[in-house]
């Protein structure tokens, strides 16, 4: 089998400064990993580096998704061939209808891959209904992207596009930030309901908690720029237990 | 007309050219008696100060006597070829349900217009009919007695050939917008100097759009307007309009509004066509409780330079003003909007804001944002802000991460942007044309 995607020993640097320091990650289709780790430890860093945003440089390693360079991709490249990040901080972009942009957004990501664009009815029809299932009202929908959303229905609005897009490597960075407990439950669900053999997920945590809902199948801790140990779902709740303190050596 | 001038140009070389110019085509110009003296006296006065340039104040950013280096003969006539050519362009500029009248290379082309089922409380004639043949309170209104001091509104009175005269009785509301389009055929360099007139009576409501468009293949020409109009006390105007010339045009416009007690104007301009061009409005509160919005969108490439100057008087008490204006900049371009609100002593309770914002795609582009307040009575609101960009990063990789190709992620910020423009246009109808107009620029630019 084909891993999904394959991080090899990723050095990144910022504005001068390397932020991750050799990270090794392997994500089979069908599995879900969870990265927990400090604050700082460079777990949005790595997210951004795979969905392609621009000031990070990589000076090592590599990254393949599906066999192929994600780098060398474009970020609506990397999108129209599956890669999805639920943004820890989604920007508000005022002007810019919430439908609008998913309609564009989804026709093209088909146009890239060669399928046809999707006619309106089909796809009110299709975003009413994922909306309805995560408790998103349809007013919500009608304003500008994100603006006025509170920090919860902004994270809701990640969910619906993830949904929406139907990606194969869904990364969640701190989705469960700002969400109430049942705003919690009702985005995890629709996550669980997107889970299947061919979709991997990345769930970016601080929060055992969010893993009752979402059961991983490995978790990794991160710090300062690497994965310093990897273990089954029982290593979060031995987190929840000890902290963080103990990896300070290993990194 | 006929006249190159060399590229060592001085302002008695351009006067004179245009002097001998006027000289040649005087006999063709409408009008006669005071209307040929007040041509006479128009070039006279535009003789002595010739081309604006960056010394004369009002003009700064828009030095003609650089830019304009040569004066185009005067356009003759459409004939049958241009008249085709014309017809052609007509159809994707023609606004559905509109009443077309069409000046083709600044001449009134009666078989391209629609004066068919004249509603009540609508007249319609041409400028060179009202010239030659209207009374003295038609030629007032087209020649006011008070001069404006600017040289290029003294030329176009100098020279103006047609136009449409365009009277809206009182209490009339017209439910069919009047669309004035000017067409530039232009298979060879050519001149045009229209003037139009708009008086919507007392009570009255109208929809004024104005297009300025060239057909496939039109050469470098210059589009020379003014627009006169008065809203009377109760009316409302509604006003959009387009500027969409030829790459290589110069388009040098002005409009002169007065607006009546508790009138309503409305008016957006964008400016998306020609090499260079200068739309300067002059608004002035005529009398009180009277809402001014002028609104306006720049979009420029290559090396295009758009000149939006308005000019907003509040001489009454209790007005209203609006000014929300937005550039786009690509490559080269420049804009510049210089907006000037002046509150008279006696214009207590004056509610005044202007916001000016540009948006800068490219290094090179260049952004001139001049709002000024000029505020001599005690008792009003004022306010202005001008601020200048790029694209914010942090919304484009967003728009990215989610499948949209650079240019279609920057088109839809793009648009969002000059959408705070254009979401103050009041009309339903109004607003989609505008944006219809923006997002042909975007396509444009692949
Ligand atoms: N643009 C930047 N310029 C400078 N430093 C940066 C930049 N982006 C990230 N960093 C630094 O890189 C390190 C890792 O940041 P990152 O956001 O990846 O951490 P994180 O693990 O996601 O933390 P958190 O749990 O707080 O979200 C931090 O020290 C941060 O300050
Ligand atoms: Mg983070």
């Amino acid at each position: 089998m084909n891993a999904l995607l394959e991080v090899k020993n990723l050095q990144v640097r910022v504005e001068e400064r390397e932020i991750l320091h050799g990270l090794t990650l392997t994500v089979n289709p069908g599995e879900v990993h969870a990265i927990m780790g400090p604050n700082g430890s460079g777990k949005s860093t790595l997210s951004h580096v795979i969905a392609g945003k621009a000031g990070y440089e990589v000076t090592g390693g590599e990254v393949l998704y599906k066999g192929e360079d994600l780098l060398e991709m474009d970020p609506n490249e990397r999108a129209a061939k599956g890669v999805f990040l639920a943004f820890q901080y989604p920007v508000e972009i005022p002007g810019v209808a919430t439908m609008n942009f998913l309609h564009t957004a989804l026709n093209a990501q088909r146009k890239a891959r060669g399928e046809k664009e999707i006619l309106t009815p089909d796809f009110l029809k299709k975003v009413r209904e994922v909306a309805k299932s995560l408790n998103i009202p349809q007013d919500m929908l009608k304003r500008g992207v994100n603006v006025g959303f509170s920090g919860g229905e902004k994270k809701r609005n990640e969910i619906l596009q993830m949904a929406l897009f139907e990606p194969a490597l869904c990364i969640l960075d701190e989705m469960d930030s700002g969400l109430d407990i049942d705003a919690l439950r009702v985005a995890a669900d629709g996550v669980n309901a997107l889970r299947s053999k061919d979709r991997a997920m990345v769930v970016i945590t601080h929060y055992q908690r969010l893993l009752n809902y979402i059961v991983p199948d490995f978790v990794h801790v991160m710090s300062k720029g690497r994965v310093v140990k990897s273990g089954g779902k029982e290593l979060a709740l031995e987190l929840e237990k000890s902290g963080y303190a103990q990896f300070d050596d290993a990194a | 007309m006929n006249v190159a001038l060399a590229k060592t140009d001085t302002k008695t070389d351009t006067s004179r050219a245009l002097g001998e110019a006027f000289a040649n085509v005087r006999e063709r110009l409408p009008g006669t008696g005071a209307v040929a003296e007040a041509r006479q006296r128009a070039l006279e006065a535009f003789e002595r100060q010739g081309l604006p340039h960056r010394r004369v104040e009002d003009w700064k950013y828009t030095d003609l006597r650089t830019a304009m280096r040569e004066v185009l003969p005067l356009a003759a006539a459409p004939d049958e070829a241009a008249a085709s050519r014309a017809a052609a362009i007509l159809k994707s500029a023609a606004v559905k349900g509109a009443r077309q009248l069409v000046l083709v290379d600044g001449v009134y082309a009666p078989q391209l217009s629609n004066l068919g089922k004249l509603e009540k409380g609508l007249a319609v004639r041409t400028l060179r009919d009202a010239l030659e043949t209207g009374g003295e309170a038609v030629r007032n209104q087209l020649l006011p007695p008070k001069q404006s001091a600017d040289p290029m509104v003294a030329l176009n009175t100098a020279m103006m050939t047609d136009g449409v005269v365009i009277e809206i009785s009182e209490g009339a509301e017209l439910a069919q917008a009047i669309q004035i389009i000017h067409i530039a055929s232009g298979a060879s360099p050519a001149a045009m100097f229209t003037r139009s007139l708009l008086r919507v009576g007392n009570k009255a409501k109208v929809t004024l759009i104005e297009s300025f468009v060239a057909a496939e293949g039109a050469k470098s020409y210059q589009a020379h307007d003014a627009l006169v109009v008065s809203v009377g006390s109760h009316a409302r105007l509604d006003h959009v309009r387009l500027m969409e010339d030829a790459r290589d045009a110069f388009n040098i416009s002005t409009a002169f509004v007065t607006v009546g007690a508790h009138a309503h104007f409305n008016t957006f301009n964008l400016t998306a066509g020609g090499q260079l061009s200068r739309y300067q409005a002059f608004v002035t509160f005529g009398g009180e409780h009277a809402r001014v919005e002028t609104n306006g969108v720049n979009l420029l490439n290559g090396t295009q330079h758009g000149d939006t100057t308005l000019f907003l008087d509040h001489a009454v008490p209790n007005g209203a003003s609006r000014e929300v204006f937005r550039a786009v900049l690509d490559d080269r371009g420049h804009s510049v909007f210089q907006g000037r609100i002046i509150v008279r002593p006696d214009a207590q309770k004056t509610d005044a804001k202007m916001m000016t914002r540009a948006l800068l795609l490219s290094d090179e582009a260049e952004a001139d944002n001049k709002p000024e307040l000029e505020i001599f009575a005690d008792d009003v609101t004022c306010g202005h802000g001008a601020t200048t960009g790029a694209l914010d990063q942090s919304l484009l990789f967003y728009l990215r991460a989610r499948g949209l190709p650079e240019k279609e992620a920057q088109a839809l910020l793009i648009e969002a942007f000059v959408g705070e423009a254009i979401e103050s246009i009041v009309d339903d109808d109004l607003r989609d044309i505008a944006v219809g107009a923006a997002r042909r620029w975007l396509a444009a630019r692949g």
